[in-house]
């Protein structure tokens, strides 16, 4: 007999909340929400529209659709976890929400939809400035096909957010994002293609997940190196699952 | 149906739990009923943080058994029956007080209403503001309904009243008392003895993950069976505290204050060493000396 019988519960309100809840936070915090929204946009606009105009102009901004899609995403799955795990592991509330009967997952999961609707919304403007400002043609399935690889993109990068926030905290992860965040964009070729960058930088590209990660985009507007796809999901599903698991144990052994 | 006793909520037995090369916990019981204050007291180190993280699942205990509800803390069905306020822990801050509660009361299968959460923990216009905009004090309401909007049958306060003022605490007193009277269980930890000794129906006193003392306030208060003498004498502190019987002498604002075993032998001594003393006033112990007392014992 069941001394205390404790009535069943549906979970899925909780999930729904608790990411509604994450959006609301992270807009009500403009130093969030303003750069990792408006800098892809403003590169863009300045680098694929502006001064890109004249000769090749449509091809270069159709390079850059892909890597500023990339780049933004990469921004806001990093702050967006790095920075607020380690906040929220630092006050307590993470500790707080464990000891509440919250449905397993939900803040992580809550946190993920968070990036990915930012990274919708990075990709949808930076599809209109292409298409009306800058002349991009594309067919319709790379059109989706980039906003799909936008929107799951944000996966690994959420891990390694997550592996972030797990080791550094709340005052040190906004540096720690960006020291890691603007070096790994530039040396991926997201700000200018990698054959502009000496040899044995862009030789070295591979090693970081954004190049993969922009590969594929490439790959979508006809604009990338060769190398094969399997490798580029190999690499982003190798980094996924080793930051996750990383982050995981260091967060369960801070307990 | 028999009246049964009222049942066992939450309980360690046993419990051991290392923390580092130190032992947080070693080898506790602790047991808190339906319808029951239990204070957990010690100082800083006691012990009383890893005892809560145990019952509420964010530790694993090395050794002994832990249960919530007959169940493993672990289990979400489990948690379901509890509400908690945790001292240290922060709340979103760009949330609103209205967002956090409808947040929270997700988590539960039977939630209390809006209306009577804000009843109860006293939240009138505060719904709309923003959870960062709060006073401390305001605060601390906010988290007290968090605490209880699930209709939990056993919450966890942990330092509830740090940072009210009198007022505040007082209408916080009140509101835990209800919930007691109704038959929810209660664990709170708090540096105010003050506020064990009004409020519980038991205390726990955990010393180096120890527990060094356990029953009614009054049953602890017992553990330490002291006197304390005040008065205005011309006698000072020290040559009184050499005499047999008091444990210390002390000077208070004027007053000798003393600190005996038995009060009468002293109080003889002092009237007839002093003819002029006045202003003379005997107290038995109260829960604090019996505090410093057991934690210094076991020490």
């Amino acid at each position: 007999m069941d001394t205390f019988p404790i009535p069943a519960h549906s979970n899925l309100r909780s999930y729904l909340l608790e990411a509604k809840y994450e959006f609301i936070r992270l807009w009500r915090t403009p130093s969030f929400a303003l750069p990792s929204l408006l800098f892809p946009i403003l590169f863009y606009v300045l680098f694929g529209v502006i001064l890109s105009g004249g000769r090749g102009g449509a091809e270069i901004a159709r390079y850059l659709l892909a890597t500023y899609g990339v780049f933004g995403i990469m921004g806001s799955a990093l702050f967006g976890f790095g920075v607020t795990i380690a906040i929220e592991r630092e006050n307590g509330q993470l500790e707080y929400k464990r000891a509440l009967p919250m449905p397993p997952g939900a803040v992580l999961i809550a946190k993920m939809a968070m990036a990915m609707l930012f990274a919708s919304i990075t990709s949808l403007l930076l599809a209109a400035i292409g298409a009306f400002a800058a002349g991009v043609e594309l067919a319709p399935w790379q059109w989706l096909a980039l906003f799909a690889v936008n929107v799951l993109g944000v996966l690994p990068f959420c891990a390694v957010g997550l592996l972030i926030g797990a080791l550094v905290g709340g005052s040190a992860a906004p540096a720690v994002v960006n020291l890691i965040y603007l070096p790994m964009a530039f040396l991926s070729g997201l700000w200018m293609p990698l054959s502009v960058l000496p040899a044995f930088l862009s030789s070295a590209a591979p090693v970081w997940p954004s190049y993969h990660l922009a590969q594929i985009a490439l790959k979508v507007v006809g604009r990338d190196a060769g190398g094969p796809l399997w490798l580029h999901f190999g690499v982003l599903a190798m980094v996924t699952v080793t930051c996750f698991l990383l982050a995981r144990r260091r967060l369960a052994a801070s307990r | 149906m028999t009246m049964n006793p009222p049942a066992v909520l939450a309980e360690l037995r046993g419990a051991r739990k290392r923390d580092g090369a130190q032992l947080a916990l070693d080898g506790s019981d602790l047991a808190v009923h339906g319808g029951e204050l239990l204070a957990l007291l010690g100082p800083n180190g006691a012990g009383k943080t890893t005892a809560i993280g145990l019952l509420l699942g964010l530790l694993d205990a090395d050794e002994g058994e832990v249960r919530l509800f007959a169940r493993s803390p672990q289990e979400l069905a489990a948690r379901r029956g509890v509400g908690l306020m945790l001292q240290a822990a922060e709340l979103a801050d760009t949330l609103k007080v209205g967002e956090l509660l409808d947040l929270t009361r997700s988590y539960y299968p039977q939630p209390r209403s809006v209306a009577d959460c804000v009843a109860l923990a006293g939240l009138d216009g505060l719904l709309g503001r923003r959870y960062g905009k709060l006073s401390g004090g305001q605060q601390r309401r906010v988290q007290f309904a968090l605490a209880l909007c699930g209709r939990p049958r056993l919450l966890f306060l942990d330092e509830p009243t740090t940072g009210l003022d009198i007022e505040a605490r007082q209408g916080l007193w009140k509101a835990i008392r209800e919930l007691v009277a109704d038959g929810c269980g209660v664990l709170l930890t708090t540096h105010y003895l003050e506020e064990a000794e009004a409020l519980a129906d038991r205390v726990v006193v955990l010393n180096r993950g120890h527990v060094v003392a356990a029953g009614s306030v009054g049953e602890v208060r017992a553990r330490v069976d002291q006197r304390r003498i005040r008065c205005q004498s011309r006698l000072t502190a020290d040559e009184v505290s050499r005499w047999p019987g008091v444990r210390s002498a002390g000077a208070d604002h004027g007053r000798l204050e003393i600190v005996a075993d038995v009060a009468e032998p002293v109080v003889r001594r002092l009237l007839a060493e002093d003819a002029g003393l006045a202003d003379l006033e005997v107290q038995r112990a109260g829960l604090a000396e019996a505090f410093i007392e057991l934690t210094r014992e076991a020490a």
